[in-house]
C-alpha cells in the first residue's frame, strides 16, 4: 500500500522544491524578513521598499541584495537538500556549505547580509525544502513541557502558574535548558500577539486553549476536590500541547515573541486577554463585523483548489464534531462503568462475609477484588479516553476553525484588491472628467491619486497572491500534521486498549482457580 | 418478530445455545424430565412448548409436550404456595414475567427514526436492537425452564397433580391472570403477612439451627439484593459503552470515506476495530449480566422463597404455642378439652413436619446455592477470558490479506489481544 506511505522526503521532494523555488521568491524574502529582529509580514520580493511600510522593520537594501544572488543560489540549492533549517545549523556538522555559518539569524543578520550575501538566501532555501520534509519528521529539536501548576496568591485574585520547560540545541536560545513561570493570561496574550501578526497573512495559527470562568473560579475559591484537580489537569496538557504545536510551526518559531514567552524571566501582564477589557470588548465588536462582512463578500473564486479545500474542511469540521461528541459520550459511561464497578465490588464483599461457606465466602471476596482492580483499569482507560481521543479531536476542531480563519482573511484580502481596483477605476474616470474640464491644477492631484491608487491596487493583488500561496503551504503542512498526528494519537490509544485487555486477562486468570477451588 | 430460538450467527457463545438451567444443580432424572424445547413471541404474548419425558405410570404417555403461557406458570407457582401441605419445602420462586417493553419501543423507535439515518446506521442499530431483544427472550425461557425443572426435581412437589395437570393438559388452562380485586386482595394479604412475619420474627426460637438460619437468610437476602442491584448497574454501564463504540467506529468510518489523504484507509480500519471491539464488549457484558446478574437476581428470589419457608414455621410455632396456651386454659376450665386437645396435635404435628423438612431444605438450599455460585463464577471467568484472548479470531483473519501483513501468519483463535497488538504493527508499518 504505497499510498500509505508518506514519500520519502529527501528524493521525491527535489523536483517539486526546485519548481517551487521559481515561484517561491516571496516567500523566500518573506522569510529573510523573518529572520531579522521583528517580524513583518511576508512582501513580494519584487517591490520590497513600498511594501514594508506596513509593518515595523524591513531594511530595504538587504532584500535588494539578496536578490541579484538569488539566481546562483538556486543552482546550489538543489544539490544541499538537507533535514535542517536555518537555526538547526549548528546541530549539522555535515552541512556541506561553506557558506553558511552556524548564526542566529536574528541577531546576526545584519552584518550576515554584507559579509555573506550568499548565506541568507541558501538558508532561506534550506528551510523551503524543509517546510516540507519538516513536515514529515518530527526534527525540530525543542521539547516543551508545561509542569507543576501551582495556585499563587488567595481569592479571587489567585491564579494558577505553570512551569514552562524548554529544551532545545536550536542556537536561537541563549540555554540548552530553561523554565519560567507562566500564568493562563500569558498564554493568551502570546497567542493574540501571534494571530495579529501572522493569521491576516495566511498562517494557520495555532488556537490557544480556551477560558474557562466555572472551573477557575473553583480553583481560585480553594476547592480541593476531584473536579478541580482535574480542570487544572486538563488545562496543563492543553497548554502543553498548545506550545507544541506552536513551535511546531517553522514560521512562529522564529519569532521573538514566542522567545520571549519561552526564555525571560518577568513577562508584562498581557492584560488585553480578559474578557471584559476594553481590548476584549473591541475583539467582540470586531468578531461581529467580520460575520456580518463574511455574509456580504461574494468572491470570486478563481482557483478551484481553495472552494475544494474550503469544502473539505467543512465536511472535516463536522464529522470531527460528531466523532468528538461519540468519544465523550464514551468518556461518560466509562466513568460510569468505573463508579459502579467499585460499588459493585463492595457490594460482593458484603456478600462474601454474609455467606456462611467459607470457600465459597472466599471466593466473592475475590471477586470483589478483582472487581476493584477492574474499577480501577476502567478509570485509567476512561483518562485515556480522553486525554488522547477526546482532546486531540477537540484541538483539531479549534484548529479547523482557525484554517477556516484563515480562509477568510484571504476573501477580505481578496476584497481590498477589488475595492483598490473598483476606486482606481472611479479616480481614473474623475481624471477624464478633469481634462475634459481642463482643470491642470485638479489634473496633476488626480494623476497623483491614480497613481497612488495603481500602486495600491498592485499591492493589492499581490497580497492576494501572496496570501494565497501561503494558504497552500500551510494547508499543505496542516494536512501532513494532521495525518501524522491523528495516526500517533490513535495507534497510542489503540495500545492503551491492548494493555487494558492484557491486565484484564491477568486479572482474571488469578480469579479463575479460586472460583473452581469452591467446594 | 423474532421466532424461535435461532440465534443471530455470532451473537451468542455456545454455551447459551444450550440453554440448561444456569443456576440449578439439576439430578438427571429418567423418571421425569422437563424442559422447554421452544418458545414463540407473539406481539405481547411469550408461549412456551413444555416437553415431557417421563417414565412414571402416572402420565398416559412417555413424552408430550404442550403449549403453555406465563400466566400458567404463575397460577402453577402460587397453587403450590396455597398449599397447606407443601408449607415446609422452599417453593420454587416463580419466573418473572417476559419483559420486552423496553425493547420493543426502541424498536419503533428505530422504525419511525428510519428515515433520518443512513442505511448502515440503520442496519446496525436494527441488528443491535434484534440481539437486544434475542437476548431477552433467551433468558426468560431460560428462568422458566428452570423453574420447572426445580419443581421436576423436587421429591414431593413432582408429585403435584397441578404440575401434572399443567404438564400434560393440552388445552388451555384457562388461567386469566388476576382482575383488579384479585390483585387488591393479594396486596392486603402480602401487608398482613409482612406484619405478621415481623411479630413472629420476635419469638425467639429454641432450636440452634433455625436461629441460624434465620440470621443469616436475614442479612443475606438483604445483602444479594443489594449486590444484584449493583451488578445490573454496572453490567447496563458496560453496554452504554459497548453501544457508544458503535457510534464511534461509524463517525470514523464517515471520516475515512469522505478524507482524501492517505489517512482514510487507517481511518477505515480503525472503525473496523470499533465495530469488532464493540460486538466483543457488548457480549462482555451480556454474559456477566447473564452469569453473574442473573445468578444474584435468581437467588434474591430463592433466599426470599426460603425466607417464606422460615416464616411458616415461626407461625406454625406460634401457631403450637398458643393451642397449647389455649389446652392448658381449657383444661384448667376443664371445658372444650377435646377440642383444645385435637388442635393442640394438630399444631404440633404441623410444626413438627414443617421443622424436618425445613430442615432438609435449608440444607439443600445452601448446597444448590455453593453449586450454583460456584458454576458461575467459573463460567464468568472462563467467558471473560476467553472474550479477552479469542475474541477477535473471527476477523482477523479477512483482514490480514487486506492489511498487507509482514508476518503473514495466520492465527486461528488469536485472541483480541494478539489482534490489537497485530493491527498495531500493522498501523505502525505504514507511517
Amino acid at each position: 500500500m504505497a499510498a500509505e506511505r508518506e514519500p520519502p522526503p529527501l528524493g521525491d521532494g527535489k523536483p517539486t522544491d526546485f519548481e517551487d523555488l521559481e515561484d517561491g521568491e516571496d516567500l523566500f524574502t518573506s522569510t529573510v524578513s523573518t529572520l531579522e529582529s521583528s517580524p513583518s509580514s511576508p512582501e513580494p520580493a519584487s517591490l520590497p521598499a513600498e511594501d514594508i511600510s506596513a509593518n515595523s522593520n524591513g531594511p530595504k537594501p538587504t532584500e535588494v541584495v539578496l536578490d541579484d544572488d538569488r539566481e546562483d543560489l538556486f543552482a546550489e540549492a538543489t544539490e544541499e537538500v538537507s533535514l535542517d533549517s536555518p537555526e538547526r545549523e549548528p546541530i549539522l556538522s555535515s552541512e556541506p556549505s561553506p557558506a553558511v555559518t552556524p548564526v542566529t539569524p536574528t541577531t546576526l543578520i545584519a552584518p550576515r547580509i554584507e559579509s555573506k550575501s550568499m548565506s541568507a538566501p541558501v538558508i532561506f532555501d534550506r528551510s523551503r525544502e524543509e517546510i516540507e520534509e519538516e513536515a514529515n519528521g518530527d526534527i525540530f529539536d525543542i521539547e516543551i513541557g508545561v509542569s507543576d501548576p501551582e495556585k499563587v496568591g488567595d481569592g479571587m485574585n489567585a491564579y494558577m502558574a505553570y512551569r514552562v520547560t524548554t529544551k532545545t540545541s536550536l542556537s536561537m536560545f541563549s540555554k540548552s535548558e530553561f523554565s519560567v513561570k507562566r500564568r493562563f493570561s500569558d498564554f493568551l496574550g502570546l497567542h493574540s500577539k501571534l494571530a495579529s501578526k501572522y493569521l491576516h497573512v495566511g498562517y494557520i495559527v495555532p488556537p490557544a486553549p480556551e477560558k474557562s470562568i466555572v472551573g477557575m473560579t473553583k480553583v481560585k475559591v480553594g476547592k480541593e476536590d476531584s473536579s478541580s484537580t482535574e480542570f487544572v489537569e486538563k488545562r496543563r496538557a492543553a497548554l502543553e500541547r498548545y506550545l507544541q504545536r506552536t513551535v511546531k510551526h517553522p514560521t512562529l518559531l522564529q519569532d521573538p515573541d514566542l522567545r520571549q514567552f519561552l526564555e525571560s524571566s518577568e513577562l508584562p501582564r498581557a492584560v488585553n486577554t480578559q474578557a471584559l477589557s476594553g481590548a476584549g470588548i473591541l475583539r467582540m465588536v470586531n468578531k461581529a463585523a467580520d460575520a456580518v462582512n463574511k455574509m456580504t463578500i461574494k468572491m470570486n473564486e478563481s482557483d478551484a483548489w481553495f472552494e475544494e479545500k474550503q469544502q473539505q474542511f467543512e465536511n472535516l469540521d463536522q464529522q470531527l464534531r460528531e466523532l468528538h461528541v461519540s468519544v465523550e459520550a464514551l468518556v461518560c459511561h466509562r466513568k460510569e462503568l468505573s463508579a459502579n464497578t467499585a460499588a459493585f465490588a463492595k457490594s460482593a464483599a458484603m456478600l462474601g462475609n454474609s455467606e456462611d461457606h467459607t470457600a465459597l465466602s472466599r471466593a466473592l471476596s475475590q471477586l470483589a477484588e478483582v472487581e476493584e482492580k477492574i474499577d480501577q483499569l476502567h478509570q485509567e482507560q476512561a483518562f485515556a479516553d480522553f486525554y488522547m481521543f477526546s482532546e486531540l479531536l477537540s484541538d483539531y476542531i479549534r484548529l479547523i476553525a482557525a484554517v477556516k480563519g484563515v480562509f477568510d482573511h484571504r476573501m477580505k484580502c481578496w476584497q481590498k484588491w477589488e475595492d483598490a481596483q473598483i476606486t482606481l477605476l472611479k479616480k481614473r474616470e474623475a481624471e477624464a472628467k478633469m481634462m475634459v474640464a481642463n482643470k491642470p491644477d485638479k489634473i496633476q492631484q488626480a494623476k497623483n491619486e491614480i497613481r497612488e491608487w495603481e500602486a495600491k491596487v498592485q499591492q493589492g493583488e499581490r497580497d492576494f497572491e501572496q496570501i494565497s500561496k501561503t494558504i497552500r503551504k500551510e494547508v499543505g503542512r496542516f494536512e501532513k500534521e494532521r495525518v501524522k498526528d491523528f495516526k500517533t494519537v490513535i495507534i497510542k490509544y489503540l495500545e492503551s486498549l491492548v494493555q487494558t485487555q492484557q491486565q484484564l486477562i491477568k486479572y482474571w486468570e488469578a480469579f479463575l482457580p479460586e472460583a473452581k477451588a469452591i467446594a | 418478530m423474532m421466532e424461535g430460538l435461532d440465534d443471530g450467527p455470532d451473537f451468542l457463545s455456545e454455551e447459551d445455545r444450550g440453554l440448561k438451567a444456569i443456576n440449578v444443580d439439576l439430578q438427571s432424572d429418567a423418571a421425569l424430565q422437563v424442559d422447554i424445547s421452544d418458545a414463540l413471541s407473539e406481539r405481547d404474548k411469550v408461549k412456551f412448548t413444555v416437553h415431557t419425558k417421563s417414565s412414571l405410570p402416572n402420565f398416559k404417555q412417555n413424552e408430550f409436550s404442550v403449549v403453555r403461557q406465563h400466566e400458567e406458570f404463575i397460577w402453577l407457582h402460587d397453587s403450590f404456595v396455597e398449599n397447606e401441605d407443601y408449607a415446609g419445602y422452599i417453593i420454587p420462586p416463580a419466573p418473572p414475567r417476559p419483559d420486552f417493553d423496553a425493547s420493543r419501543e426502541k424498536l419503533q423507535k428505530l422504525g419511525e427514526g428510519e428515515g433520518s439515518m443512513t442505511k448502515e446506521e440503520f442496519t446496525k442499530m436494527k441488528q443491535e436492537l434484534e440481539a437486544e431483544y434475542l437476548a431477552i427472550f433467551k433468558k426468560t425461557v431460560a428462568m422458566h425452564e428452570v423453574f420447572l425443572c426445580r419443581v421436576a426435581a423436587h421429591p414431593i412437589l413432582r408429585r403435584d397433580l397441578n404440575f401434572h395437570v399443567f404438564l400434560e393438559y393440552n388445552q388451555d388452562l384457562s388461567v386469566r391472570g388476576k382482575n383488579k380485586k384479585e390483585k387488591l386482595e393479594d396486596f392486603f394479604k402480602n401487608m398482613v403477612k409482612s406484619a405478621d412475619g415481623v411479630i413472629v420474627s420476635g419469638v425467639k426460637d429454641v432450636d440452634d439451627f433455625f436461629e441460624h438460619e434465620r440470621t443469616f437468610l436475614l442479612e443475606y437476602h438483604n445483602r444479594v439484593k443489594d449486590a444484584s442491584a449493583k451488578s445490573d448497574r454496572m453490567t447496563r454501564s458496560h453496554k452504554s459503552a459497548a453501544d457508544d463504540y458503535n457510534r464511534i467506529g461509524s463517525s470514523l468510518y464517515a471520516l475515512g470515506t469522505q478524507d482524501s489523504t492517505d489517512i482514510c484507509k487507517f481511518f477505515l480500519k480503525v472503525s473496523e476495530l470499533f465495530d469488532k471491539t464493540r460486538k466483543i464488549e457488548a457480549r462482555v457484558s451480556a454474559d456477566e449480566d447473564l452469569k453473574l446478574s442473573d445468578l444474584l437476581k435468581y437467588y434474591l428470589r430463592e433466599s426470599q422463597a426460603a425466607k417464606d419457608l422460615l416464616y411458616r414455621r415461626s407461625r406454625s410455632l406460634v401457631d403450637y404455642e398458643n393451642a397449647n396456651k389455649a389446652l392448658d386454659k381449657a383444661r384448667a376450665k376443664n371445658k372444650d378439652v377435646l377440642q383444645a386437645e385435637t388442635s393442640q396435635q394438630l399444631c404440633c404435628q404441623k410444626f413438627e413436619k414443617i421443622s424436618e423438612s425445613a430442615k432438609q431444605e435449608l440444607i439443600d438450599f445452601k448446597t444448590r446455592r455453593v453449586a450454583a455460585f460456584r458454576k458461575n463464577l467459573v463460567e464468568l471467568a472462563e467467558l471473560e477470558l476467553k472474550h479477552a484472548k479469542r475474541g477477535w479470531a473471527q476477523w482477523l483473519m479477512p483482514l490480514i490479506p487486506a492489511l498487507e501483513v509482514r508476518s503473514s501468519r495466520p492465527q486461528a483463535n488469536m485472541g483480541n489481544l494478539q489482534l490489537l497488538q497485530n493491527c498495531l504493527a500493522v498501523l505502525n508499518g505504514d507511517t
